[in-house]
């Protein structure tokens, strides 16, 4: 209690009179940007659990290829469970002498119980959010149909015994199959319609669902109660199942954002120890006094730890509101490609925070405050006892266990934790070592011109620790900045130049045989240029080298993924641009001769086959046999289509097939797609363009979000430099006293502290530019394989906010002291 | 009150092994006021040190209050301190960040008193500070910030009083002045009082004077008012 007292009067003091500013500043920032994170990807992780449960346009869906029990239904309502019913299947849908294949979506009235469909009225109107579902004999159709059947909104279709009058056109559903091969275009109808269509009937091919949606509790008990209960051919999706991929990538870039707040963390602590030490060696006096006046030694160090949690207590608070509001400013920027609104935080990033300001407090100002305990009440006497040493073993094992606890925290993986601490041990050496190099250097500059500049080097090189630090604190986050900021820019216009102005912008799919000769004489008439073509079979591959698949021992994962699915094959005579071949022969133009087939070496690896060996492919039905004559390697980023799996011409071009080609339009030219769509219904056409552009433009969010988070780290960078400033202020007082007493002029001494830190900022700008290129360099070379100069604005760039930044912070923080009247600094002593 | 027996302190220096005291032997009864006077480096401060438990001898033992100090550890002889012994020291060692009224405030916090702030105002006045409670030590003259240090000494009523040159770092006035203060507030509290000091006055205040050179105590105890060397 008397503890709990003192300290907490020891704390109001300690408020008041300043001392505990910087320290309280760097575990601020520290937890600001842990917790602006935090914030934010709860936020977006909600998000995204949202739009998993749209992909099903509910909670939960109970999919049956026959009727499903109505019990569950009323299982479902005692719940209080919201629910609603679909059927599909495909059928022919008939408008005066035209017919097409159609997929019939029948919906109950409450569909969807999550997400919305977009309507329009007429083809490729504005669309809207619909109000609910179509009425009893009417339906709304895709634009694919209405293209097929040459019917605008307002005409009239059969489907079986049925009329309808289709009233709108559908533009989106939430639970939209993605997947553009041989999809019928849909038709939406009211459920109640489907018996009057005549048209299911016991054996035809429908799937039942039904929809299930309510509060993530509500929904467990009632997929638990009915998981027991399905038939063989009833199955359950969750939000859980449709969200997996979804939640990967939103952990990743979780923790990936949480990483990159780590930085502000280490920076920030570094500053918080420089404080805690600061304060430390202030309070000696105060802390041998206090053991005169009868404080045991138990007491000082539960003191020092009761004052220590309120400063946790204090910055947690202070710092999660920070953070909190921080979020916003990433909420804002994610918006835009989320797409929609971010459904608000949770309590959970709260921990997060505490946990922060725990690890900086604990693992870097707690052993100085300690250390600190042990003064000999005798220093009041005698001055010139030493202050205690704390061993660096201590003190930097400590941090490193601190921070290391936390990132275990954060990844929750002990391999990656190995790296990150390889990382960022590998990171502060080079750029200490380099840090270390540029204050060495420093020091020929010594006998330049006049006072001012010598003062300022001079004490730059006197302050050699402290001014690597301060250099490296700044220039690691100037290089993250410049590095998205300037080097990103330049990597995408890199790889944009690298794209041929005319290179194909549109893809078409889907294109029958027949087609394919008046699609080209279209496009030669609309755009002098005739597309370029690919016929694409579908087929699944059965056997290898007589075996079915089934008894296939594939090499690994990805081989093993390859039997699960149809494979899209392509047959060819001349070898794609963008393929080598390296292994075996490729067939040449005019071969006609027995089947062979050429594979992507990668699957090749994958599936474990070689050159020689068979595979067998099911293909409508029909078991194709061939031998592998060749591998190839294929440039993905080449803008062609490519194929894993190409068979040779002649007898390939028997097999069932459809077309893709692939085109270049002008912009201006992409109003005659609406006529492509009419004159060859069934076609699909994607705008590369459109998609690119929304690549870039999420690639531009992402960057823009960790640049965001980046900020925090500078700020960070800034309080080191403060924490570095009040390490040296007594030192800079009773300096300038001195030189005052001396005759130097106020002026000249506070050139000598700009020349100081302007030269500082500048160290750390080179110290960013040169590893922003660097970085940039191995980016681009390596990953991105693209030729990379640095842009002549990095180095600039990097000096002059180094120097406008630090220069200016750090003279303003020095001015005070100074300023002072030497009487007041000499009396203090 | 206050009994020391064969003193010895050494320390290691580059040189070998240093003696600052050498078999130092005293007794000082309650309520009386005992100068502590020699040259500079003969080791005064040293013994004050030791006496108020705030160093450990080499070699002996001290008595403080009853009770063996040098037995006990250093949380035992800061228990005994907190409600005890009072210190004043040459260069006052006020803290910084404290207000008048909060340095003499801190013994009463230590020792968990509830009327601290009361206590303390009224200490300061005994003081003639009345007008100053506010006021950070740098807004303080040295006398001013000495009175304080006395106020804080005296606020918990010790039993001894150490002071090791409470008048050095002042003007012979006001020396003077800090000089009576101490001796007034010693009579009325009934305080033993332990002082290092280089003024023959001062001194002569005292009821004895104890001579130390080279880390001996001198032969033959001068009674007060006697002339000292
Ligand atoms: N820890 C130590 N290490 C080395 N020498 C010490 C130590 N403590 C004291 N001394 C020496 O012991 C001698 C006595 O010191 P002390 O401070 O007790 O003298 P003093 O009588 O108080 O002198 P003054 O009147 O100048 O204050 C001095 O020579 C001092 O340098
Ligand atoms: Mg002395």
């Amino acid at each position: 209690m008397k503890v709990l007292g003192f300290a907490l009067r020891a704390f109001r003091r300690d408020l008041r009179a300043g001392e505990l500013s910087i320290l309280l500043a760097a575990i601020i920032v520290a937890v600001t940007a842990m917790t602006a994170v935090g914030f934010f990807t709860d936020r977006v992780g909600g998000a995204m659990k949202d739009q998993a449960s749209q992909v099903l346009a509910a909670d939960l869906v109970l999919r049956s290829a026959g009727p499903i029990s109505p019990g569950y239904l009323s299982d479902a309502r005692a719940l209080g469970l919201e629910f609603a019913e679909t059927l599909a299947f495909p059928t022919v849908v008939v408008a005066g002498e035209q017919t097409t294949l159609a997929a019939i979506d029948a919906v109950s009235d409450t569909y969807p119980l999550r997400g919305q469909l977009t309507v329009a009225d007429t083809l490729f109107g504005n669309g809207r959010p619909a109000t609910g579902v179509p009425l009893r004999g009417e339906a709304w159709a895709e634009p694919g149909l209405l293209g097929r059947l040459g019917l605008e909104v307002g005409a009239s279709v059969s489907v079986g015994e049925r009329s309808l009058r289709i009233t709108r056109v559908l533009q989106y559903k939430p639970d939209q199959n993605i997947g553009f091969i041989n999809l019928a275009p849909g038709l939406m109808v009211n459920l109640a319609d489907v018996p009057s269509f005549g048209v299911v009937k016991p054996g035809s091919r429908v799937t039942y669902n039904q929809m299930y949606a309510g509060s993530d509790a509500q929904i467990a008990t009632f997929r638990k109660q009915l998981t027991p209960r399905l038939r063989p051919d009833e199955s359950l999706r969750g939000r859980e199942d449709a969200g997996d991929q979804i939640n990967a990538a939103i952990d990743r870039a979780q923790r990936f954002l949480t990483l990159a707040s780590l930085v502000t963390v280490i920076l920030a602590a570094v500053a918080a120890a420089m404080a805690a030490r600061r304060y430390a060696l202030r309070h000696l006096d105060n802390i041998a006094l206090l053991k005169t006046l009868g404080a045991t030694q138990s007491f000082v160090i539960a003191v020092t730890v009761t004052e220590l949690a309120f400063v946790i207590a204090l910055t947690s608070v202070v710092g999660v509101l920070l953070g909190y509001g921080a979020q916003y400013g990433l909420a804002v920027i994610a918006a835009e490609f989320v797409g929609f609104v971010l459904p608000p935080a949770t309590g959970q990033p709260f921990l997060l925070g505490v946990l922060t300001a725990a690890t900086v407090v604990v693992g870097f100002a707690l052993p100085h405050l300690l250390s600190v305990g042990t003064t000999p009440p005798l220093r009041v006497l005698r001055k010139d006892l030493p202050p205690p040493r704390l061993s660096a073993a201590v003190t930097y094992g400590v941090a490193l266990a601190a921070i290391g606890a936390l990132v275990l925290v954060i990844v929750r993986d002990p391999l990656l934790l190995g790296l990150i601490a390889g990382g960022v041990v590998g990171t502060a050496v080079v750029a200490f070592g380099l840090g270390w190099l540029l204050v060495r250097a420093l020091s020929r500059f010594r006998g330049a011109a006049g006072i001012a500049w010598r003062y300022g080097l001079a004490n730059i090189a006197r302050r050699g620790g402290e001014s690597v630090v301060q250099i490296v604190a700044f220039g690691l986050s100037l290089m993250v900045l410049l590095l998205l900021g300037v080097v990103r820019n330049d990597i995408l216009k890199t790889w944009e130049q690298t794209v041929p102005a005319n290179a194909p912008n549109q893809f078409m799919i889907n294109i029958e045989p027949d087609q394919l000769p008046g699609l080209k004489a279209f496009f030669q008439a609309e755009v002098g240029q005739e597309p370029v073509s690919l016929p694409l079979i579908r087929g699944r591959l059965t056997a290898v080298n007589g075996t079915p698949v089934k008894e296939v021992k594939v090499a690994n994962a990805q081989g093993a993924a390859f039997l699960q699915r149809e494979a899209n094959l392509t047959w060819t005579g001349t070898l794609p641009a963008s393929n080598v071949v390296t292994d075996g022969t490729w067939w040449g133009a005019g071969y006609a001769g027995p089947l062979q087939l050429s594979l992507d070496a990668e699957l090749a690896t994958n599936l474990g086959v070689k050159v020689g060996d068979s595979l067998t492919f099911n293909v409508a039905g029909e078991d194709i046999n061939a031998p592998i004559t060749s591998l190839r390697t294929i440039e993905w980023d080449s803008f062609q289509p490519n194929f894993y799996v190409v068979l040779s011409p002649g007898v390939s071009a028997d097999l069932p097939q459809t077309y893709l080609a692939s085109v270049f339009v002008p912009r201006d030219r992409v109003e005659m797609l609406s006529r492509l769509v009419r004159q060859f219904p069934g076609v699909t056409v994607l705008d590369l363009e459109v998609i690119l552009s929304q690549v870039r433009a999420v690639i531009d969010k992402a960057s823009m979000a960790v640049q965001y988070v980046f900020l925090f780290t500078l700020l960070a960078g800034v309080v080191v430099l403060l924490a570095a400033i009040q390490l040296t202020r007594d030192e800079r007082r009773f300096e300038s006293a001195i030189l005052h007493t001396l005759g130097a002029a106020r002026r000249k001494i506070l050139q000598g502290v700009a020349v100081e830190f302007v030269t500082l900022g500048s160290l750390a700008g080179v110290l960013a530019a040169v590893g922003a290129t660097l970085l940039g360099w191995g980016l681009a070379t390596y990953a991105f394989k693209l030729e990379y100069t640095v842009s002549a604005l990095l180095w600039p760039l990097g000096l002059a906010t180094g120097a406008l930044i630090v220069g200016i912070t750090g003279t303003l923080a020095t001015r005070k002291a100074v300023n002072e009247p030497p009487i007041a600094v000499l009396r203090d002593r | 009150m206050l009994r020391a027996a064969g003193l010895t302190k050494q320390v290691s220096s580059p040189e070998g092994i240093l003696t600052i005291l050498d078999d130092v032997s005293l007794n000082i009864g309650r309520a009386e006021s005992v100068a502590l006077v020699g040259p500079s480096g003969a080791g005064k401060t040293t013994l004050l040190a030791i006496l108020a438990g705030l160093d450990q001898p080499t070699r002996g033992r001290v008595w403080l209050c009853g009770e063996d100090i040098t037995a006990m550890d250093e949380d035992g002889r800061a228990l005994l301190r907190a409600r005890r012994v009072g210190f004043v020291f040459q260069s006052f060692h006020l803290v910084q960040s404290l207000t008048a009224l909060e340095n003499v405030m801190l013994p009463l916090e230590l020792a968990g008193e509830a009327r601290a702030a009361a206590v303390a105002r009224e200490t300061l006045a005994n003081v003639g500070l009345s007008a100053r409670v506010g006021h950070y030590p740098r807004q303080l003259s040295g006398g001013e910030q000495q009175r304080v240090a006395i106020a804080r000494a005296f606020v918990m009523r010790p039993e001894v009083l150490f002071a090791d040159e409470p008048t050095g770092n002042l003007d012979s006035a006001t020396g003077d002045r800090i000089g009576r203060l101490l001796f007034d507030l010693n009579a009325e509290a009934k305080t033993t009082l332990v002082l290092v000091t280089h003024e023959r006055d001062l001194a002569a205040r005292c009821d004895r004077t104890i001579r130390i050179e080279a880390g001996r105590v001198e032969a033959g105890e001068v009674e007060a008012g006697r002339v000292v060397a």
